[in-house]
Parts: structure tokens; sequence; C-alpha cells
């Protein structure tokens, strides 16, 4: 029986605080990024799933690198493909199972991924000898991962991919939240409705209002901006399916969720996938593309003191995340032209702003900073990727976006300052991973 | 209002017992002297195991904020829509939070700030649970 593929172990991760620069600042560097087509939900065609998607990313990634499949020493899978159910017990479509080589998980290639099953349907990569699976499901979690691995040497030339499922189905109301009863870890939440990350969101977001004499209405430039930006991201859901422009109206109009969070603030699930590739530095000056370094990560995982955490916990995380981020990559605040915080839920993405005092934004100002002009041609290019609120749900718009912008390849999203620095990283406040980008290694 | 009925294990009976004689308890760590709730098998400060032990409570905290749920994935909850889940803390230890309804509280006009007291209405003929209402 073959070895199944490690989880990475959770040394990799920068957690603690005063760890220091990075000990490979500038030493990584992406060369490659790709993506597939996005669509709303997957209509069943083997070619359309998640899995085809997740292998088209990677070629994507490999052929904008310059690289071939035989250079590719590592692979870094997230395993998770979607927030929702499980494809089963759905029977397999036929064309999907006499397409692709299975593994023992029949998940696999419909709504996960693993080491496993991209192999075997990917024969092409005959030297990948570095292979893990992340400790979490988000690109986030992913990219600081192999910038490490990358680091330390264990491989030179490494894919990282993500793929995301949306089968048919309203996703979350059925099989345990459809019970009557309560048990293991729900019983302490489930009675209350406190289920899925929004009503706890809602909750954080409420003191916050209070707190810094605030509302909800003015989040609406922010996700308005987000759509804007989405509709300039050729690769983004919006951009190819529904391009057109969100408004304040819409925004204040739509149903609440879980008030004080509407159904704007949530991003839409789509069935899409990314990749990048990642090298030393040294190789990548070799490569197709002009490289992006890696000048430092940092990971988060906060404890909650009780039920749930409040705004309170939230600062103090999201503070200690940008602490840390900046420390490890020696730069500051003033220092960074591109960023790129999570917005799943748009009332999640003041907590990163104000944590990192991107130009200047201290604690309950962000809402005064959405208020001023934070478009791509503007004086604060805030989230210039359009996030997942602008694209879809995929946690990977943040990277892509900071990756394109360094590269000068961000086309009519490209900021008009300069962009030489770039912080990516999420999802929540309470457990995210960051990356600072440069484009240049010193 | 209808709700999932928790299922009590091992961990939790202590407390679900205490709540179906209309008591409401909190586990205590008598090596760093801190409440947890929910509880677990250990301190999640000192990480002892076997120094941990049920405590009263008062029964009273204060509410310190909500959202007001329009859309919720807990089947049984739906009927009721839009309902209050409100956080309240323990009067003597602001720290452990408990979830509400705010039973008599409509949705939407919760008194941020105000007290509560634990009450334990009947969930099944087997069950009751701890919810809270406001001191008028």
């Amino acid at each position: 029986m073959a070895t199944p593929t490690p989880v990475a172990p959770a040394s990799v991760y920068r957690e603690e605080v005063g760890l220091g620069i990075w000990e490979h600042r500038g030493k990584v560097a992406v060369a490659g990024m790709g993506h597939s087509p996005t669509n709303r939900r997957w209509d069943g065609k083997p070619e359309t799933s998640m899995g085809a998607y997740a292998i088209l990313a990677i070629r994507n990634a490999m052929e904008d690198a310059g690289v071939s499949p035989d250079q590719v020493d590592g692979l870094i899978v997230v395993r998770a493909g979607t927030t929702g159910d499980a494809w089963a017990p759905r029977p397999i479509p036929e064309d999907f199972a006499q397409t692709y080589a299975h593994t023992d998980n029949i998940e696999d290639g419909l709504t996960t991924l693993s080491v496993e099953w991209l192999l075997q349907n990917m024969p092409e990569l005959t030297n990948v000898s570095c292979v893990m699976h992340t400790r979490s499901d988000c690109m986030s979690n992913a990219v600081v991962l192999t910038a490490q691995i990358v680091g330390d040497g264990l491989a030179k030339c490494c894919l990282v991919v993500k793929g995301w499922a949306n089968p048919e189905g309203r996703y979350g109301h059925g099989g345990a939240n459809a019970l009557a009863v309560a048990p293991g870890a729900s019983q302490w939440t489930m009675p209350f409705g406190m289920v899925s990350g929004i009503p706890g969101t809602a909750f954080g977001f409420e003191q916050y209002c209070r707190r810094y004499n605030t509302s909800h209405d003015r989040v609406a430039p922010f996700v308005v901006n987000q759509r804007r930006n989405g509709l300039l991201f050729p690769e983004g859901f919006y951009a190819q399916h529904e391009p057109y422009q969100l408004t304040v109206d819409d925004y204040l109009q739509t149903r609440w969720i879980s008030k004080p969070m509407s159904l704007h603030d949530c991003d839409r699930p789509i069935q899409t996938a990314g990749a990048y590739l990642f090298t030393t530095a040294e190789r990548a000056r070799d490569m197709k593309q002009r490289p992006v370094y890696i000048l430092g990560h940092s990971s988060q995982r906060w404890t909650n003191r009780s039920s749930i955490q409040t705004l309170d916990e939230i600062e103090a995380s999201t503070d200690l995340m940008a602490r840390k981020t900046y420390e490890a990559s020696g730069l500051t605040a003033k220092d960074i032209d591109v960023f790129n915080p999570y917005d799943g839920y748009a009332l999640f993405t003041q907590y990163y702003l104000e944590a990192f005092q991107w130009h200047g934004v201290r604690r309950g100002e962000a809402h005064d900073f959405y208020g001023d002009d934070i478009r791509v041609e503007g004086p604060h290019p805030f989230s210039s990727s359009g996030g997942n609120n602008g694209n879809g749900r995929t946690r990977f718009w943040m990277h892509t976006d900071c990756i394109q912008q360094l590269r000068g390849q961000a086309g009519a999203r490209q900021i008009r300052l300069k962009a030489e620095t770039a912080i990516s990283g999420g999802p929540t406040p309470g457990g995210a991973d960051w990356t600072v980008w440069s484009s240049s290694p010193d | 209002m209808p709700k999932p009925v928790p299922v009590p294990d091992e961990l939790s009976k202590p407390f679900w017992d205490a709540v179906n004689e209309q008591r409401l308890v909190v586990q205590h760590c008598a090596a760093c002297d801190r409440r947890q709730y929910p509880p677990e098998r250990v301190c999640t400060e000192c990480r002892s195991g076997d120094r941990l032990e049920w405590i009263p409570t008062s029964g009273r905290a204060r509410i310190i904020g909500y959202t007001v749920m329009h859309d919720s994935r807990v089947r049984l909850l739906q009927a009721d829509q839009p309902f209050n889940i409100a956080v309240v803390a323990l009067e003597e230890d602001p720290a452990i939070r408990f979830f509400s309804h705010l039973p008599g509280t409509p949705a939407d006009e919760v008194p941020v700030g105000a007290t509560v007291e634990a009450i334990f209405p009947e969930l099944s003929p087997t069950q009751r649970i701890h919810e809270w209402q406001v001191v008028r």
C-alpha cells in the first residue's frame, strides 16, 4: 500500500511572535500562475469538473513560468474543494468515471483534490518527489507552506493548487443542520442557530459598529468597488459571466442573512481552480516571467476564550497577524504598495485594514477610508483584486492580484501608484496566513 | 421556539443534568482559578485535566451584542425567522459567554447592556436548555 501524502507539519507555519525576519527572505519566488475558467455550478461534464480545472490551472501555471512538467519536483495540494456538501450520495457521473483515474476517495476530482488523484491524472509530472497536503483549506495556507518548502530546500520547483466545486443544491441546509438533535460540538451552538461563520461574523460586526459609531451602509463603497475591480479581472466570475456593476442601492436594498450581514457581504460560491509555481529566486531569474519574491510569511491561530470571538479578540488577533507579518518581512505599513486582505465576508475586511494600518488607517477608521477614493486609479487602491466578493469565492484572487500587480500585468486593474511590494492573506480574524511579496529580493 | 435538542456526552452530562435541575454551572479550573465554557477535557489555560470541577453561576449576565438571523441553516429554527441570537456575558466573569434567543424580546429590539437572567425552558420530555431573559 502506498504511503499516504503527509499533511504539512505545524512547524512550517510561522505562528509565534518574535521569530524575526524570515530566514528565506528574498530567496523564494513565484514564477508561474494559472487559472481555469469559472462557472457558477458544475454542469456534470468531466472537462468542467473541479479535477479537470485543477489540472488545467496547473498546466497554465507551468506554461506561464515556461517550465516543463518534468522539471517540477514538488506538489502541494489543498484537499477541500467546497465549503458545502459532498458529492455523495449522488452517483459518480459516468463520463467523469471513464475520463479520470480514481483514488479510494470517490470525492476526489469532484469536491476534493489529493496529490494521489492529480499524479494519477497528470502522468507528465514524472519527477515529483516532495508532496504535501495543507493543514487548512485555503490557498493562503498553501502559499505560505509552499514558500517554506522551497525555502527549506525540500523542493526547487513546486506547484501548489486549490480547486473549488459548486454542485447544485443549497449547501449547509441538509445533513446535521436538518436534524432535531445537536450532538458533539454542535450541542453548544446549533440549538441557538449559531451555525456557520455568518452569525458570529455579524455579531462581531455589530459590536464594531457600536464601538466606532458606524453602520452597515458605510461598507457599501467597499463592496461596490470590489465588484468594480472584479469586472476588471478577466479570470474572475463576474467578468466572465455577469459583467455588470453592483450599485450602492443594490447593496443597501438586498436582504439580510443575519443582520447586520446581508447577501452582498457574502462571496458567491463558484466552480474553478488556481495554481502557482514556486521556485528558488536563483532559478526564477532564468524563467519566462519576471520573478515575484517572497519576503516573509506568517500564520495566526487564535483560541477563543469562550463561546465566540468578540471584537476585543478579533482586534487582538488581527493585531498579532499584522505584527508577525511585518516582522517576518522587515517591512512596515508605509512600505506596502498593494494590500489584498481577505473579504469572503466583506464584514471582516475592516479588521485587517486597521490592523495592518495600510495607508495609515487605524482602529475605527476603515469605513471613513472606504468613503475615500479606493479605486485602482486613485490614491488608495485598496484590495485591487476585487477579492472573493468581486470575483467569486476562491480565496486566491488576492494572491494572484499581488503577483500580477508586481509583474506589471494587472491590465486595467494595474494600480497607478508604484507596485513593488504587496501583502495578501486570510481568511478569518481567528485563523489566517499572510504573505509579503516583492518585485525585488532585497 | 423549537430547537434542536442537545445530546449530552460524557464530558457535558454534568452540565445538562444541572440544566435539567434548572441550575447553570460552568467548569472551573482549581489550578489556575479560571472558569471555562463550553466545557473542555482540559483547562485551556494551564492544560490541567485533573483540577477541573463544576461550579454554580449567579445565573445573571449582561447582553454584549447580537445578530438577527433571517436565513438560518438550522431547519428547526427556520419557522421562527427572524429571531435574535444574543451573546451574554456572565455577571461574575464576563469572559464567559452564552448564546440566547432572548425569549420575550422581539427580534431586533435587543437592549444591549441589559441584565438578563437564566431560564430553563423544556426542549423535550427529558431535556431543558439554558436560555436568558431580560430582567425588566
